[in-house]
């Protein structure tokens, strides 16, 4: 798969661009601040609905304007198809597929498969487990669209059930003795099982997919014998990683059960996918807070690498894009990088000067300033 | 801003549903180069619709004597109710054709965000309509959202031990939606292949 051009208006510094890409290598080179990551912001935006910049949309709409549009058309098995998005803060976003509306906007998930690796992503490994959960879903959207949807019933879910027990909460303190209405929350907590155990599930399918995935990646890219581990650690007892979806709803259920009075007495669910973590060791110890810079450096990338060994074992080699990242990375590592991706159907790679690209990388060149991007 | 009156009216119609700032002052001005017939008409419209409507005793639908249309008509069966959220939605039930029985509208749906809970709802009424044994079956047409779904199970727990036939609408309606925006061909399936929960 690959994105054979983009079009922004009113997206973040851009009044109207149109980028023409070609399969392969695109190296897009300008200095600091001239909306290099701008570009691929976009472009992971149509393929995930979220910035891995910002939580909302008002950044992502040039100052001044109302609205952002994003055109993108994805060539996949010698088809091109139009994904056309219209962002809006304030507003749902609407969007087009090949020209036509689509009911919810989350139908475009999947069109554009996409795989970006960027600065920010050293929070995976130093963040809080709320990143780490954001990887595993999104790469569970990417595979199987049908996800977004089981995530958005249980955010609804559990928003409903924290409200209920926030006002039992409140009821409580200001010396109601009403106790506030608690009578729905055996309701609450059956829903937010069943919603809850598909995604914990679907989770650990994936992570069991991944692991290996990773391992094999970051070995690849830091050239060193520790092991890169991961494991799917759920925030309530699961009997095991291959218990049927119906003995982790009961399980759930029965955490929740079990979580109740500590849960009235905080007004919040403290048991779920929610508070589940994705944990990430390295050799004998847990990389977050023992990894060195460059470990934790080489373990992102190895997240983001084995995903995309993951969507193209799937059967459709995903779009990858290497947002500012060879400046961070030593010679050798960077060689390196450079020789596993480089036969991937397209990369696109944004730095500040051509020196920072690997030779293997180094093919259609764009030069972005000035609100512009020229090729050539 | 503008000055007295034509504020006003922008104002009043801003606070309706769907409405926006741009909608409501486009309103206004319609309003205002509008013949003076045609606007009285709206208004005693407005006005007569809070005089005149009510809410039936019974099930809670719009109604312009005690009892609604549906509740006083004497072919539709007393053994099958359907539990909806809103008026709307028994109108929209009714356009399909496939239900004979009565309604018994909720007045919206359990909604913690919102401060809606049982005791907000005609829930109580409900419990007492079936206490006579005359109903069979149960149909619970709330909305296919979270909100609806909850609201749905809630009342399957509440009603089990009178040993009703309780049934919810088939899938196959837009999730996430409101059962009004389903046509008529899409819910009439629905209905048909309702199944016990
Ligand atoms: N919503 C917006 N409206 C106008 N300019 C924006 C907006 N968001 C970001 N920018 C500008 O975009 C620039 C950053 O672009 P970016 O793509 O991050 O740069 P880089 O080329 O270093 O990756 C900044 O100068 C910032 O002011
Ligand atoms: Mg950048
Ligand atoms: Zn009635």
């Amino acid at each position: 798969m690959y994105v054979r051009g983009l079009e922004l208006v009113d997206f973040r510094s851009y009044e109207r661009v149109v980028v023409e890409f070609g399969p392969g290598a695109c190296v897009l080179v300008g200095p600091n601040g001239v909306g290099k990551t701008n570009l691929v912001e976009a472009l992971a935006y149509v393929a995930t609905l979220e910035s891995h910049r910002v939580a909302t949309d008002a950044p992502l709409v040039r100052f001044g304007a109302t609205r952002a549009v994003v055109r993108c058309a994805v060539v996949h098995e010698e088809r091109e198809l139009l994904v056309e998005l219209s962002i809006e803060p304030g507003k749902a976003n609407k969007a087009r597929l090949g020209r036509s509306p689509v009911t919810r906007t989350r139908d475009i998930l999947g069109a554009l498969k996409l795989v970006l690796f960027a600065p920010e992503d050293l929070s995976l490994i130093r963040g809080d487990p709320s990143e780490r959960r954001r990887l595993l879903d999104e790469l569970l959207v990417a595979r199987q669209p049908r996800f977004a949807g089981v995530r958005s019933d249980y955010d609804r879910v559990l928003k409903q059930r924290n409200a209920l027990l926030r006002s039992a909460y409140l009821a409580r303190k200001t010396g109601g003795n009403r106790g506030g209405d608690l009578s729905t929350l055996d309701v609450w907590d059956t829903h937010l099982a069943q919603h809850g155990a598909q995604l914990v599930r679907a989770r650990l399918d994936l992570v069991a997919a991944l692991a290996p995935h990773v391992a094999k990646a970051y070995a690849a890219v830091s050239a060193s014998r520790s092991d890169a581990r991961i494991a799917y650690s759920p925030s309530f007892p699961v009997p095991d990683a291959s218990s049927a979806q119906a003995d982790i709803e009961q399980a759930l259920l029965t955490a929740l059960g079990e979580a109740r009075k500590q849960e009235v007495e905080r007004g919040v669910t403290l048991v779920g996918p929610h508070r589940d973590e994705l944990t990430l060791t390295l050799g004998e110890l847990p990389a977050k807070g023992y990894a060195s810079h460059g470990e934790s450096w080489s373990y992102a990338l190895a997240l983001r690498l084995a995903a995309y060994d993951l969507l193209r074992d799937d059967g459709v080699e995903p779009v990858l894009v290497l947002d500012d990242v060879f400046a961070e990375l030593d010679v050798g590592r960077r060689e390196r990088l450079a020789e596993l991706v480089s036969g991937a159907s397209q990369v696109i790679v944004t730095c500040a000067v051509d020196d920072d690209v690997p030779r293997a990388l180094r093919g259609a060149r764009y030069e972005v300033g000035g609100g512009e991007v020229r090729h050539g | 801003m503008y000055e007295g009156a034509i504020q006003d009216l922008i104002d009043e119609l801003g606070r309706l549903p769907g409405v926006g700032p741009k909608s409501a002052q486009r309103i206004a001005f319609h309003v205002l180069s509008s013949d003076p017939s045609d606007v009285k008409r709206l208004a005693q419209a407005l006005t007569r619709v809070k005089e005149l409507v009510r809410f039936c005793t019974r099930c809670f639908n719009v109604a312009e004597s005690d009892l609604c249309r549906i509740c006083r008509d004497p072919r539709r069966s007393d053994e099958v109710y359907c539990v909806v959220e809103e008026p709307k939605d028994v109108v929209a039930i009714e356009r399909t054709g496939e239900f004979r029985g009565r309604y018994h509208v909720l007045g919206g749906a359990i909604n913690p965000l919102e401060g809606v809970g049982p005791d907000n709802l005609k829930v109580r009424e409900l419990m007492m309509r079936l206490a006579d044994g005359t109903c069979k079956e149960l149909i619970l047409a709330t909305d296919p959202n979270t909100e609806g779904e909850a609201t749905a199970t809630y009342l399957a727990l509440l009603v089990k031990p009178m040993g009703l036939n309780v049934t919810r609408l088939a899938s196959g309606l837009p999730v996430g939606g409101d059962l009004e925006y389903a046509d008529e061909i899409t819910l009439g399936r629905a209905f048909e292949g309702r199944r016990a929960v």
